[in-house]
């Protein structure tokens, strides 16, 4: 008595495969233009709807510590002539340096443009006495897991820093503060949150990331599979 | 009467119960506020990923019974009386007083159509997407940056397209009952689903003033 009917659902269900395809193929385009128009028009959604262009917080612990300024200690050991042990103040009273980095994740999302200031690890391995010859870091976390490497070739760059300010303001807690690392030329695993202890060692230790298969060496662009625009 | 049979409802509480993991653990893994309380990313990222994978596995068994491709025919198929459903600015009333109702024909309504199509093609893309996003070393990283906008978006609307479908359900007990037991009474399928009530209890046609518009949406 009826006729067959057209095949609605089949169309519905077709159309966004074809969508979802295309948003696949130009999703890199389509993500920028969000972003940016995110972070011109309405810059407080990413942080509620990461995929708008904000930070998207990764921790691998029950949550994530707090430690006060007032409770922070950094202390470096390892083959240093001079182990440290230093207050948020005496690492305010070091050379302070500032930059202004793009933040890459592995995962695929980008932050533009991130000002950061604080201690260059070149100047706190200078104060500590880190040998010339020394090879590597391993780098501790006060969450109690996270770990990270760097070589002393890579340590020593112009941007490696010990954060103790973004975007103008105290590192918050979610971001890895009171004070963290950032390894601006790598994927933002390197960038360890919640900084305690660095030591000198004399060969590369992998850390927490590493260990569960992320390259060693995480160069924006030329690791990890990927290709991305070098950071800024 | 008999609405749905033991194999429709365990496809739909399995792909409930994966959907709720699903949807939580994704908050879980990108949401910051939400990440920052549960933290573990090594583990909630595994709980997502096994889910998805088991996610198409309820409708590949369900889709070897007839009576579930007997549905999705029904489903993929609109009839005039469909659109015209559509068309009406209160398809999704449960007024009983209707003024004009539209009969429903058949065993679903055009939103129960486009939910169907609509959660279906939601899952190939998810799927799909994240696949691309689980074996990211086969892919290049435009494809996977690609993946990753498709993945985070199209979340964004299945939730909201998902509080829709919860918000009709809560509205319709005897919807849930057939969904949850199996049964709904004679009554609620005369006067929401007229023509698959006359057919399936073989009681001729019912009564024409007892057909407000359809609006369960379960």
């Amino acid at each position: 008595m009826e006729s067959k009917g057209s095949p609605v659902g089949r169309r519905v269900i077709l159309g966004m495969v074809g969508l979802g395809a295309l948003g696949v193929v130009f999703g890199r385009q389509l993500n920028s233009a969000v972003s940016d128009t995110v972070a011109s028009t309405l810059p407080e959604l990413g942080a509620i709807i990461p995929a708008a262009g904000g930070f998207r917080i990764y921790t691998v612990t029950n949550g994530y510590p707090e430690m006060s300024q007032a409770d922070y200690r950094l202390t470096v050991g390892g083959a240093v002539s001079s182990p440290l042990n230093l207050s948020f103040a005496d690492l305010e009273s070091l050379p302070q340096t500032s930059m202004t980095k793009d933040f890459q994740c592995v995962t695929g999302w980008r932050v533009d443009n991130v000002p950061w200031s604080g201690v260059l690890m070149s100047d706190l391995l200078a104060v500590a006495g880190a040998p010339p010859t020394a090879i590597a870091l391993t780098i501790d976390s006060f969450d109690g897991a996270y770990t990270e490497s760097l070589t002393m070739e890579q340590a020593i760059r112009p941007d490696v820093l010990i954060a103790t300010s973004m975007y103008g303001k105290p590192v918050t807690r979610e971001h890895g503060g009171p004070v963290r690392l950032l390894v601006a030329p790598m994927y933002g695993y390197k960038s360890l949150k919640w900084l305690s202890n660095i030591d000198v060692v004399d060969s590369v230790i992998p850390g927490y990331w590493e260990q569960r298969g992320y390259d060693i060496d995480a160069w924006v662009g030329q690791s990890n599979g990927r290709s991305d625009e070098p950071v800024t | 009467m008999k609405r749905f049979t033991p194999i429709e409802r365990f496809a739909h509480r399995s792909i409930t119960v994966l959907m709720l993991i699903l949807i939580a653990t994704a908050a879980a893994l990108y949401i910051p506020d939400i990440s920052v309380l549960i933290g573990n990313r090594g583990i909630v990222k595994t709980i997502h990923s096994v889910s998805g994978f088991l996610l198409p596995i309820p409708l590949i068994i369900a889709i070897a019974f007839p009576v579930f491709r007997m549905n999705m025919r029904e489903l993929n198929r609109f009839h005039p009386h469909d659109f015209a459903w559509l068309k009406r600015a209160d398809s999704a009333s449960i007024a009983p007083e209707m003024s004009n109702p539209e009969p429903v024909y058949g065993k679903f309504n055009a939103g129960q159509k486009l939910n169907a199509a609509f959660s279906f093609g939601a899952i190939l893309i998810m799927f799909a997407t994240g696949m691309v996003m689980f074996f990211s070393s086969l892919f290049t990283d435009d494809i996977r940056t690609g993946a990753t906008f498709v993945h985070d978006w199209l979340t964004l609307v299945i939730v909201i397209v998902l509080t829709g479908h919860i918000y009709m359900a809560m509205k319709d007990t005897q919807a849930r009952m057939g969904m949850r037991t199996g049964e709904v009474t004679r009554g609620w399928a005369q006067k929401h689903h007229p023509q698959w009530a006359a057919v399936n209890s073989g009681s001729g046609a019912p009564e024409p003033e007892v057909h407000p518009v359809d609006k369960d949406q379960t």
